[in-house]
């Protein structure tokens, strides 16, 4: 079985069932700090993995534009065509609860969500989303100081979010320095790529 | 092999002693100091362990995916140019969420798996569980294993240090052997007493899961301690691994517990194929530091029903009793082991399924399907209406062999119940035991299994 074409894997030439790796219309930032604007997309407490992107969709794929259509699916089937790019989630605890599903982040990403911040974050989510290079601050006070709509200015260099609505700054839990510089650099794959080495080594 | 000659130099084997004879430290701090030895050897720390909140970096014996996770570790693995493995013999690729493949687009990512492995020459495994195939064959106490799968944790019932990551984490343990670990917190949870009739483990941690939260134990681990032998005696390994697995539902990181005399026959009796891992007896100190600890009395426990569509909203029975269903679901990781199998076959042994329900039956591993052939369960399912299935994740997570449709209510003996978990969004999954969910199965609704006992 292993002279089989192999699609994703080894083949020059993937078949269309199994996209290539997308092009990165966006370069990832390299950068010791980065500001960003964006719209807050408000949610409640316990928006679990199943919520952001159901199984029988990121399992029957590879390929993260794909994921993205599933985005927040079980809460709204809508929300990827309701987005803009850049747009932001705040939510209450727990958000990313239940599945280790590493698709969760990526479909919020390519969807178009530049950062998550919630009172709380689930384990593997918070580490899914810095791998992946999704910006995941946690605020324990965030939820009731944003409204839908609202604009808002991270700094993901310092781990700042400033609500421009109401002027109030927002100080997010600190995380260990390699991790914030896997952040910057794009997530783990494209910190790899550039470093030659994983960020914790 | 570099761990294993490390584990037998004089230096790592006197380190290793002097953290497991540390009186301060939890099961935790003990199995991620004694997996961050090489690290830490090269930093010259070895004589400082590492303590809840601390980040280490730990060796690995074992890195799993399934294949809703292999695909994309494969892809990040390809995309960062790696082409060689820390070690193929300790990397696990399991073929069990949608197996055998439900249609050609799932067809196409088992294929893209088996020709991975085939490349690297990496273990390969099709149709058990991963955690159940683990359990089986793998895991051995102190046991360092990850994997791209919440409910890794399971492993954690025979004594080893098991937790879920990401897929793009996975492919760099492939590459390295090595991942970072947040030392959690622990919290003590001491079992005494015996069930009454009709309650099981799974009841248990459905109970302290309603009390505490889904996230009740977020980031950290979850230390099992038996009041007396026995209470320890009534606690299978089975009952241990659906423990160690539903853990995972309050945000656990790892769900131990003491390895004793009945991990010992376990694994006598289902003998591990990788042999040059050191099983590593690990016992949390007598001062260790513990966020909570707390008592369980198993004889004060009810059957539990958890409530769609969160994992905590739990009751009992009696509150849910007479919720009609479309179908009943045994099975899963979390509840289809040999055990779970025997007391759905005593409940539905001469009875009938009700006439507007579906049962499905669906054992977690090869092993456990089997050993249900040659103990006349799968005739008792059969007559009695039930569908037996072959091992695999299909209906907790909707995939195939047992999803749901509009408006449809099922009882599971599976993981959770979130919103579309196990299919339509407007679907609704109340979880219980096994045996709940088969009584559940004859009535048509939710129904008490003590009246069936």
């Amino acid at each position: 079985m292993s002279d089989r074409p192999t699609p994703a894997e080894s083949s020059p030439h993937p078949s269309p069932l199994m996209p290539s790796p997308p092009p990165r219309s966006v370069p990832p930032p390299v950068a010791t700090t980065a500001i960003l604007h964006g719209k807050a997309w408000v949610f409640g407490d316990n928006i679990n993995t199943d919520i952001i992107i159901p199984f029988r969709f990121k399992s029957r794929t590879n390929d993260p534009y794909e994921m993205a259509k599933y985005a927040m699916y079980g809460i709204d089937p809508d929300f990827p065509t309701k987005i803009s790019k850049g747009d932001f989630i705040v939510a209450g605890k727990n958000f990313g609860g239940g599945s280790s599903r590493e698709q969760a982040p990526v479909a919020l990403k390519y969807a178009g969500i530049s950062i998550v911040i919630a009172e709380s974050f689930a384990r593997i989510f918070y580490r899914n989303a810095f791998t992946i290079g999704l910006p995941a601050l946690e605020i324990s006070e965030i939820k009731g100081n944003v409204v839908q709509g609202d604009e808002l200015k991270v700094d993901i260099g310092n781990f700042t979010v400033e609500n421009i609505r109401t002027k109030r700054i927002f100080h997010a839990r600190k995380v260990p320095e390699f991790m914030q510089q896997m952040l910057l650099e794009g997530g783990l794959v494209e910190y790899y790529k550039r470093n030659k080495r994983f960020p914790w080594m | 092999m570099q761990s294993l000659t490390q584990q037998n130099s004089s230096y790592f084997v006197s380190s290793m002693k002097n953290i497991l004879e540390d009186s301060s430290l939890t099961f935790a701090e003990k199995a991620i100091s004694i997996k961050s030895l090489t690290v830490k050897s090269k930093q010259n720390q070895v004589s400082k362990p590492s303590m809840a909140g601390d980040i280490a970096i730990v060796d690995v014996d074992l890195a799993m995916v399934q294949d809703s996770t292999g695909p994309l570790a494969i892809r990040s693995l390809n995309e960062m140019r790696v082409d060689k493995l820390f070690n193929p013999a300790r990397v696990l690729l399991v073929i069990d969420h949608t197996f055998p493949a439900a249609d050609e687009k799932v067809a196409n990512l088992h294929a893209m798996m088996r020709s991975f492995a085939s490349k690297y020459n990496c273990m390969l495994v099709e149709g058990s569980i991963s955690h159940q195939y683990i359990l089986e064959y793998l895991a051995a106490p102190g046991m360092m294993i990850l994997g791209a799968d919440s409910h890794t944790c399971q492993a954690g019932c025979i004594s080893a240090f098991a937790t879920g990551i990401g897929s793009t984490e996975i492919a760099a343990v492939w590459a390295t052997g090595q991942m970072w670990l947040r030392v959690p917190e622990t919290i003590k949870i001491k079992l005494s007493g015996n069930f009454r009739k009709g309650v099981f483990a799974r009841d248990l941690i459905l109970d302290y899961i309603g009390k505490v939260g889904e996230d009740g134990a977020n980031y950290k681990a979850l230390e099992w301690t038996f009041a007396n032998d026995n209470t320890r005696k009534e606690f299978s390994i089975d009952s241990r691994a659906c423990i160690s697995n539903a853990s995972m539902e309050c945000g656990a990181k790892i769900s131990v517990f003491p390895s004793d005399d009945l991990t010992r026959t376990y694994l006598n009796q289902n003998p591990r194929i990788i042999k040059d891992v050191p099983e590593i007896d690990i016992r949390p100190g007598s001062s260790a530091k513990y966020v909570d600890e707390i008592e369980i009395e198993c004889g004060k426990i009810e059957p539990q029903v958890c409530g769609p569509d969160n994992v905590d909203n739990v009751h009992l029975i009696d509150e849910l009793a007479n919720v009609e269903i479309d179908q009943a679901f045994i099975g899963s990781s979390t509840n289809g082991r040999i055990e779970d199998l025997e007391i759905a076959a005593r409940i539905l042994k001469g009875r009938k399924v009700h006439k507007n329900t579906r049962c499905v039956v669906t054992p977690a591993s090869a092993k456990v399907y089997e050993e249900a052939i040659k103990r006349g369960y799968v005739e008792i399912y059969l007559e009695s209406g039930a569908v037996f299935t072959n091992a695999t994740c299909g209906a907790c997570v909707g995939t195939h062999l047992g999803a749901l449709g509009e408006n449809e209510i099922c009882i599971s003996s599976s993981s959770r119940n979130f919103v579309g978990r196990m299919g339509a969004l407007s679907s609704k999954v109340y979880l219980a035991t096994p045996a709940t969910t088969a009584a559940s199965a004859i009535e048509g609704k939710i129904a008490d299994p003590r009246r069936f006992l």
